[in-house]
Order: C-alpha cells, then sequence, then structure tokens
C-alpha cells in the first residue's frame, strides 16, 4: 500500500486523516485510487494536482512507478510565471 | 533526465559569457515585437472599457458607431463562443464582459476601423446602458459575509462555510502541534502586513495582429511569454481549431507573467472574422494597468516562536489574497512557500482566495510566493531584534536542508539554501560598516520552478551546421542558452548553431514560457535531441566502416573508434557526416518530446543596505548583493540579469509600486507617472553571487533561476528599512509619506 | 480633419510625409514610415522607449507632434549603426548583455549616445540620472550602466 499525504485542506474531506492507503505502482493508479475510495476529494483532482515522490515534484506524468518505500505528497498543481 | 555521471566533466561551452543571436536585431531596432508587424488592408481594432468598478450591463447600442463612415465590425461577448471549461469561459468573460462589468476598466466592445482616430470616434458613438452596483476592492472588506459579491456560486468545496462568496478557496499546509510548539517559545511575536497588487510592468504594452477567416482559418502574430496557450485560449473563446489557427510569437517586450495569458487576441480575432480584414490591436499604457494582469494583494497575520538561542519553536502564517473579479489560484502557492527556508517541527500556513472588483490577477514572477515571504521573515528579523541574535546565524540555524520535512510537505533531498546562506555570511557586505539612519537587511526566498511540455527538433544541416526549432518566446537570452546546449552536447562550437522560436503548426505543443522552465526543460529537450542525432550519426558512421554501432563513439564532435578493437580509422567529424548524408541515409535530424519534471526547488538570500531620510521619509538603496543557487550557470551574463532584473522588480514592490483604488473604485495611477517602477538613478549596482549546486534532475545540472530573485527583496528592504528607521515597516510598499508617519508616531 | 504635407531629414535622407494634426512624430515614424525602432511603451513620455533626436536634442517622439517637424532633422535607431558597422554602444551592449528583452534597448541607446556626446566621461552616477527617463523592467539597469561606461571609454580612447 502507497501511504499519501495530504495537505491539510484536503483532510476534512477523508474524516481529518493526514494519510490514506491506497493500492498503486503509478500516479495514474494513485489518482484512479484516490477518487474511488474518497470521492469528496474528487473536485480538487479534476481540478489539478501534483505530486512529491521522494521530495522531487511532478506535475503531471502518470506513469511514474511508484512504491510502498517512497513517501508520496499530493500538492496544488503548480503553477509559474 | 538525471544529472550525467561526468557532470564534472570540463565544459567547453557552457558557462562562456557568448554573444546573443539576437543582438544585432535588438540594437538596431530591427527586431520584430507584436506591435511592428503590419499588413496589406489592415484596420485599427480598439476597445471600449467600463467606468464602473461593479455594473450590471443593462443594454449595449452600437447602431451610431455602425453608421459611422470607416468602421468595419464592432463585437461584444456575444460575438466570442461558449466553452465548457469555466478556466476559458473566465478568459473570454475577461476579454469581453457578459451581462457584468466586474471593474473599472473590463471591456466592454471592440471596434475595427479604417483607422485609429476613426476606431477611437466610434468608441464614442457606442451607447452602453449601466445599472452601478456596490463594489469592494479591499481584501479584507471582500471577505466579510455582507460584502458585495463580485460573482455568485464561484466558491468551491474548499471554502469556508459562513464566509462571503467572494471566498472561493481555502488552503492549508503544515505539520506538527503548534501548541506545543508555541508553549517552548521564549518569544513569541504576532504581526499583520498588507502588500499592495503590483504590476508586472513589462516596457512592451500587449499587441497582435489578427486574420480570421469565415472558414475559421486564421493567422495571428502577437506578444506573448507561449504561442501554443495562445492558440488554446483563442480556439475555445473563438470556437475554431487548433490546427486551423497558426499562431507565431513576436519578440516579447518582457512578461513577467503577465503575459502567459490573454486580453486581446480573441477579441482581434473575432473582429478579423466579422470585418473579412487583418486586424491590429495594440494596447495603450493606461489599458494595461487598467485591464491586464497585476498581481495580488495580500493581508497577512504571522506568528513565530523562537528560544532565547535563536530555534524556531512554531510557526503559523494566515495568508489571505485578492486576485480581482475572477477565481485565483494563487495563495496555495504563497502558503506552501512561506516556511520554505525553514526546519521547523510545528508549522501551519492557511490561505484564501478572494474576488474583488478589480482585473483580474496574472501570474507574476513566483506567483504569490513574495508577500508571503515578505512577512515570514520580517517576523524572523523582529524576533532576531528582541533576542538580540545575528539575522544570518538564526536563519543557518533554522535552515532546512537534505532531509527536512518541508513545511509544504515533501521531505527535501539536495537542496541550497545553506550554502547560499553560507556565502552570503562569507561575503565583505555582510559585516561592511553602516551609518547613521542606515540599516542593513536579509531575507531568505523560495520558489518551486517546474519543467513542462516541451518539443526539440534539431537538424544536421549539409554544411556541417546545426538548426535547433523550439517553441517558446525568448524573454531573457534563452536561444543563446539553448544554442550553447546543442553546442556543448555536440562538441561543435556555438557560432555552428543557430536557434529559432517557431511557431504553433511547425512544432508540437509547449508551455509557455514561465515557470523558470525554459533553460531547464527546452535545454534538456536539446540535450535529448542532440544525443538522438548523435547516434544517429555513429550508426552512419559504424555502416561506413564496416563495424558494429557500439564499436563508435562520439568525441568532440567526431565520430571514432571505440577502442583498439574497433580498428584503426581517422575521426568522422560532424561537418563530414553531414557531407554524405545523402549518401548515408538522407537528412539527419534529432527531436525529443517530454513534459519535463525535476525542476529542482530554488533558494536565494539577499542582502540588502539602505538608509532612510528623517526628513522627507525617502528610503536609498545604498548596497545590494544576491545570492542564488542555478544549479549550472549556462549563461552567466543571463543568470546575473535575472537575478538582477528579478531583485529589482522586488525593490519597486517594497518602496514605490502599488495600485491605488479610490472609493469609487476606479484606478488612480494608471500611468508609469504615478505607477513609479524603479529607474536608473533609484539604484545601486546589484551585485551578484552565483552558486552552482547541480540539480539532480538535469544532465548539465540547470536549476531554473527566472523567479526566485523576486522573492527576497521585499522583506530584505523592509528590514533594511525597520532597522535604520527604528520602527518595524508592516504595509507594503513603504513610500516616504508612510515611513515619514512610522517614524514620526515612534517619537 | 485635412492633414498636413510635412518635409523632414531622417537620418540624414529626405523624407516627406502626410499626417493628422494630432498624430506624433513616434505614430508616423512607426505606422507611415515603417521606422519601428521607437517603441511606444506609454505615450505619455514617461518610459522613454520612443527616444529619438530632434535637432540634435533628446526627446521623447511620443510628446512631439509630427506637424511640428516641417524641416527639421530627426535620428532614430535607425540611423545609428553605419552600415554594417555599429555604433560602439550598439556593439557593447551586446557583449556586455545590457539587454534581456530588448524592447527599451533602442531608446537607451538613443539616449545613452546623446550622453556621451555631450559628457565623454560621465560617473555613474551621472549616466544614471541620465538614464532615469527610460525605464527598463529586466535588467535592474546594473548591466546597462557598465556597458555605456565601458562604451564612453572605448570611445574615449580612439
Amino acid at each position: 500500500m502507497v501511504r499519501v499525504k495530504l495537505w491539510g485542506s484536503l483532510r476534512s474531506l477523508v474524516d481529518g486523516q493526514e494519510f490514506v492507503e491506497v493500492e498503486a505502482s503509478n500516479f495514474k493508479q494513485l489518482l484512479d485510487q484516490l477518487e474511488q475510495q474518497h470521492p469528496a476529494l474528487k473536485p480538487q483532482i479534476k481540478r489539478g494536482v501534483s505530486f512529491a515522490l521522494d521530495g522531487v515534484i511532478y506535475r503531471d506524468a502518470w506513469f511514474t512507478p511508484i512504491s510502498d518505500d517512497n513517501e508520496v505528497v499530493l500538492m496544488p498543481y503548480m503553477v509559474g510565471g | 533526465m538525471p544529472l550525467d555521471q561526468n557532470s564534472k566533466r570540463d565544459f567547453k561551452v557552457i558557462g562562456k559569457r557568448v554573444l546573443r543571436p539576437d543582438g544585432i536585431d535588438k540594437v538596431t531596432g530591427k527586431a520584430m515585437y507584436g506591435a511592428d508587424m503590419t499588413a496589406p488592408g489592415m484596420l485599427v481594432g480598439r476597445i471600449l472599457r467600463s467606468p464602473h468598478a461593479h455594473a450590471r450591463i443593462v443594454s449595449i447600442d452600437t447602431s451610431a458607431a455602425e453608421a459611422l463612415k470607416g468602421v468595419k465590425a464592432i463585437v461584444i461577448n456575444a460575438d466570442l463562443a461558449n466553452p465548457e471549461d469555466e478556466f476559458f469561459a473566465d478568459i473570454r468573460d475577461n476579454c469581453l464582459a457578459r451581462e457584468k462589468v466586474l471593474y473599472d476598466g473590463h471591456a466592454v466592445a471592440a471596434v475595427a476601423a479604417v483607422d485609429k482616430a476613426t476606431a477611437k470616434s466610434a468608441l464614442r458613438l457606442i451607447k452602453v446602458k449601466y445599472e452601478v452596483l456596490p463594489h469592494v476592492t479591499d481584501v479584507d472588506e471582500a471577505m466579510k459575509a455582507d460584502a458585495p459579491v463580485v460573482q455568485e456560486g464561484r466558491a468551491d468545496e474548499s471554502a469556508p462555510a459562513g464566509s462571503s462568496q467572494n471566498v472561493t478557496s481555502h488552503f492549508e499546509f503544515g505539520h506538527g502541534d503548534l501548541d506545543a510548539g508555541f508553549a517552548k517559545a521564549d518569544k513569541i511575536i504576532e504581526r499583520s502586513f498588507k502588500t499592495a497588487a503590483t504590476h508586472q510592468g513589462y516596457i512592451e504594452p500587449h499587441a497582435c495582429l489578427a486574420s480570421l477567416g469565415s472558414d475559421g482559418r486564421g493567422e495571428l502574430w502577437c506578444c506573448t511569454q507561449g504561442q501554443y496557450n495562445v492558440r488554446t485560449i483563442c480556439s475555445e473563446v473563438c470556437g475554431i481549431e487548433a490546427s486551423q489557427l497558426r499562431v507565431t510569437a513576436s519578440e516579447i517586450g518582457g512578461g513577467f507573467g503577465g503575459k502567459t495569458t490573454c486580453f486581446i487576441e480573441p477579441v482581434a480575432l473575432a473582429l478579423s472574422r466579422k470585418s473579412g480584414k487583418p486586424v491590429k490591436l495594440v494596447m495603450t499604457r493606461e489599458e494595461v494597468f487598467r485591464a491586464t494582469g497585476p498581481t495580488v494583494s495580500s493581508s497577512t497575520d504571522v506568528k513565530i516562536g523562537m528560544t532565547s538561542n535563536g530555534r524556531i519553536t512554531a510557526a503559523q502564517a494566515k495568508l489571505r489574497y485578492q486576485g480581482g473579479a475572477f477565481p485565483c489560484g494563487t495563495v496555495e502557492f504563497g502558503a506552501q512557500a512561506a516556511f520554505a527556508a525553514y526546519d521547523l517541527e510545528a508549522v501551519q500556513t492557511l490561505g484564501w482566495n478572494v474576488m474583488t472588483n478589480r482585473p483580474k490577477e496574472a501570474a507574476y514572477r513566483a506567483p504569490g510566493a513574495p508577500m508571503a515571504i515578505f512577512a515570514v521573515e520580517s517576523v524572523v528579523d523582529e524576533l532576531c531584534q528582541e533576542l538580540g541574535l545575528d539575522p544570518l546565524e538564526t536563519r543557518l540555524k533554522n535552515a532546512a536542508r537534505k532531509g527536512t520535512l518541508s513545511s509544504y510537505g515533501p521531505t527535501f533531498n539536495d537542496i541550497g539554501l545553506v550554502a547560499t546562506l553560507e556565502a552570503a555570511k562569507a561575503h565583505p557586505h555582510y559585516t561592511a560598516p553602516l551609518g547613521e539612519n542606515q540599516g542593513r537587511g536579509l531575507s531568505c526566498g523560495f520558489w518551486f520552478n517546474f519543467g513542462g511540455n516541451t518539443c526539440v527538433s534539431l537538424n544536421i544541416n549539409p554544411d556541417g551546421t546545426v538548426g535547433v526549432v523550439e517553441g517558446n518566446p525568448d524573454i531573457g537570452g534563452s536561444r543563446a542558452s539553448i544554442s550553447m546546449m546543442a553546442a556543448e552536447e555536440l562538441g561543435i562550437p556555438y557560432e555552428k548553431v543557430r536557434t529559432v522560436i517557431t511557431d504553433t503548426n511547425s512544432l508540437g505543443f509547449n508551455d509557455v514560457t514561465d515557470g523558470s522552465r525554459v533553460t531547464f526543460a527546452v535545454g534538456l529537450a536539446t540535450i535529448k535531441a542532440a544525443r538522438a542525432a548523435i547516434d544517429n550519426m555513429c550508426e552512419r558512421v559504424a555502416n561506413i566502416w564496416g563495424i558494429d554501432r557500439d564499436a563508435v563513439e562520439w568525441v568532440d564532435g567526431a565520430a571514432q573508434p571505440a577502442g583498439p578493437n574497433a580498428g584503426s580509422h581517422p575521426p568522422m567529424s560532424l561537418a563530414e557526416i553531414a557531407a554524405v548524408a545523402d549518401q548515408t541515409g538522407g537528412p539527419i535530424a534529432g527531436h525529443h518530446e517530454v513534459n519535463a519534471d525535476g525542476a529542482g526547488v530554488s533558494f536565494g538570500v539577499h542582502l540588502c543596505d539602505t538608509e532612510v531620510d528623517p526628513e522627507t521619509g525617502a528610503t536609498k538603496i545604498l548596497r545590494y548583493t544576491v545570492f542564488q543557487d542555478a544549479g549550472r550557470a549556462v549563461h552567466p551574463d543571463y543568470v546575473e540579469g535575472q537575478m538582477q532584473g528579478g531583485s529589482v522588480q522586488g525593490i519597486g514592490w517594497a518602496l514605490n509600486e502599488e495600485y491605488i483604488y479610490g472609493d469609487d473604485g476606479r484606478l488612480q495611477n494608471a500611468g508609469f507617472l504615478d505607477y513609479r517602477v524603479p529607474v536608473a538613478s533609484d539604484l545601486p549596482p546589484i551585485e551578484t553571487v552565483i552558486l552552482e549546486i547541480p540539480n539532480p534532475g538535469h544532465p548539465y545540472g540547470v536549476r531554473g533561476v527566472g523567479e526566485t530573485s523576486i522573492v527576497p527583496p521585499l522583506a530584505a528592504i523592509a528590514n533594511a528599512v525597520s532597522r535604520a528607521a527604528g520602527v518595524r515597516m508592516t504595509e507594503l510598499p513603504i513610500s516616504p509619506p508612510k515611513l515619514l508617519k512610522a517614524m514620526s508616531e515612534r517619537g | 480633419m485635412k492633414k498636413l504635407h510635412i518635409s523632414t531629414s531622417i537620418n540624414g535622407d529626405e523624407a516627406q510625409f502626410i499626417c493628422a494634426p494630432d498624430e506624433t512624430l513616434l505614430d508616423v515614424l512607426r505606422d507611415h514610415l515603417g521606422l519601428t525602432g521607437a517603441k511606444e511603451g506609454c505615450g505619455t513620455g514617461d518610459c522613454g522607449a520612443c527616444s529619438v533626436m530632434l535637432n540634435g536634442r533628446l526627446v521623447c517622439s511620443c510628446l512631439v507632434l509630427a506637424g511640428e517637424t516641417e524641416g527639421a532633422e530627426v535620428e532614430t535607431i535607425e540611423g545609428m549603426a553605419n552600415g554594417d558597422d555599429l555604433h560602439t554602444l550598439q556593439r557593447v551592449f551586446i557583449e556586455k548583455a545590457a539587454l534581456q528583452c530588448g524592447i527599451c534597448t533602442p531608446g537607451i541607446l538613443v539616449a545613452a549616445r546623446a550622453l556621451l556626446e555631450k559628457n565623454p566621461d560621465p560617473t555613474d552616477t551621472e549616466i544614471r540620472y541620465w538614464l532615469a527617463g527610460n525605464l527598463c523592467r529586466c535588467t535592474g539597469y546594473d548591466k546597462i550602466i557598465k556597458a555605456v561606461q565601458a562604451a564612453a571609454a572605448e570611445m574615449r580612447s580612439v
């Protein structure tokens, strides 16, 4: 199981949990599982999320492999100027 | 794409200060910017704008204007398409108001006529009937439950119940037990801050030349940070297919994030479609101020606890950003960046995005970060003052480093903050003596950076020269950097490479020039494209020599036998291989397409000395030094240029620049005379110290440098002024009347 | 509105144009004569991007009515190089990376040349005050000041 860290304001949508666990081997599966198990997260995922994998931020990249040993943190979709 | 194992190799081109390829065009006036293009038979477009901050459009009567001789087309919102996606619908309704005007300067209608004078006369003949509505322009006022509602039903599920509908979203980040942390503190300081909205202030107003036929085929020339993004937006807003709209980016006269969206291009296309003629639309400076994207204004509370020996025990920030008349997504980046420089056991940031009757915010260099970090770094500085601590040592003591759990969630890997702080500490600036009414300020800064969608095509020409085709407008010398990386990888002289930026129909999709991404991501794709071409060339040489591909290697711009078993063959240079391309399989090229990740976050530290004038409240910057990690400085001149330019924009933000609204909700300073950006005589030299801590996500170690430099100046200057004046300044800009008042109240 | 017929000299060549009484010299240069090197950054004389020389005097061409230029001598950025031989300031601006986006560059070069003609050996402060009417948003001015100094030194030595 991959342990996904959620930012503070998402936690209220998943009964206050800071971490949720999903079965996933890449980012796409992770998003699908999050939407399926926690439908309240759907609107934010639809608006866009980035994720940090062991400290490296990825903006999209569905097929980035993820394993149970990775630190996975959900982040708002990255922008710039 | 990871850092090369041989990244410590001796670079031949990278790090040199070569001449930029567009230099002569730009010093002779030949370079073509947005407003410099013309087309035969073109019309002139002009836009009618709202004089009200908030009003319902009861009716628009264009009949008299249409009857004016020389008027060829008039368009309003109804002439645009109906995109499903709210993101595009908002841009459409910002380009031409739908039902309501939402801010002073909001576009209502547009005219195309045979000349400027006729177009201006036509605008005066358009009769718009308004029902004026109550307005709100201040972020704190807009959050109140009884505030005038800018747009209804725009809040998402994160917006707190019971607040005004102007609050569109809410974010929270952080970790640890705040109460326990604050309990451990010897000193807690809690302060509120405000920053004014500032404009990107590019010297080139938005300009475009559009031609669109009734068959939906179009050509668009415009100044933009991203021609592909313009194509996407215009296709949606005008109801045409992306393949049928070719967008060519002109040379761009500055952007800084402000040219990452559209304000006039869909309008020009609609006017062209209706009139059947090309239409040129150029904004005036007043229009740029009133109706293009400034950054957010902010209101912030920060609370930090510290032990008497300088360790931060807990930190909290509450950030309220107004992004104008449409929902914005900016506060989340301020909330993530606020405490990024610190290793904290307990930290929390809360942010609210708020709508007001102001122009729709556009990105501005590290969007959302400068105002948050200004507040945090001000409180850290005040704690150091109160506790008698050295501000640099204190930052070093609390600095985030490899293994630190960042305030925004992930654990940092390799970051350069400590090295940057150490460089500042070792610099003579930090210990130089100060005189009366003088103060020294210091601030850390942080930005994320990203990579993004990128295509590069690299062609080996028959004469042994190389053409690189990319799709990102060159704002500050990137064509030179891209050519340098191609030359480095191919092992040929820089002068043999020419990089061009192409139109939307000649290369796959590219993200906008933003996020400090171009040298990183386009560079990465260029290196990959060069490697593909090298592989192809090595294969041809292997065939010529009758040996295996693996027995050929690329060294110093030539194929050579790899080891003694490959046989004895004189090296074949790129030019020699190019010369026989016809006989060895045809044209040689390499290309690469990627959505690049691994950009690597960036830290900077700024040191600033100021002198305040007790008689006038004026602040003079005496000395300014920037320390920043560039990963690898491909072209040091242009890395320094980014560091200097961002710093000076930050200096303007700290001392002078602000959007000033009257009680009537109208912008009072829509011009460079009253909105004062820094001029040469305001400034000292901006010294730069480039650190090179390779980014593990790029083959040469490159890290984006464009945005971080605007983050530290706000607090560096506020801290310097506060120390010089003996009073803590918490509102930006620190304009002379504000400082004079604060100093006189201090007594 | 009846138009005016004006005869001037631009970069040493005779130029005639027809303009409306309310058109500026900048409008005429850019829209009628195809000389787009001078830029309109503000239209109110605040940014200096439209700087040209009018009868030997540095002006914002957006503040000069075209109708006033009868018989005048106008020099623009397009006349600064001698054929393919760049003016020292132009060459040094490229060498010292004194431009990023380049939109302010023509105006700054015209203004800097005017300074060095008056004062071949200016201090940094004198350069900064002389160029205070030319806004640059990209560079923070640092490399511009250094380039003007380097060009001035080179021009003094020949």
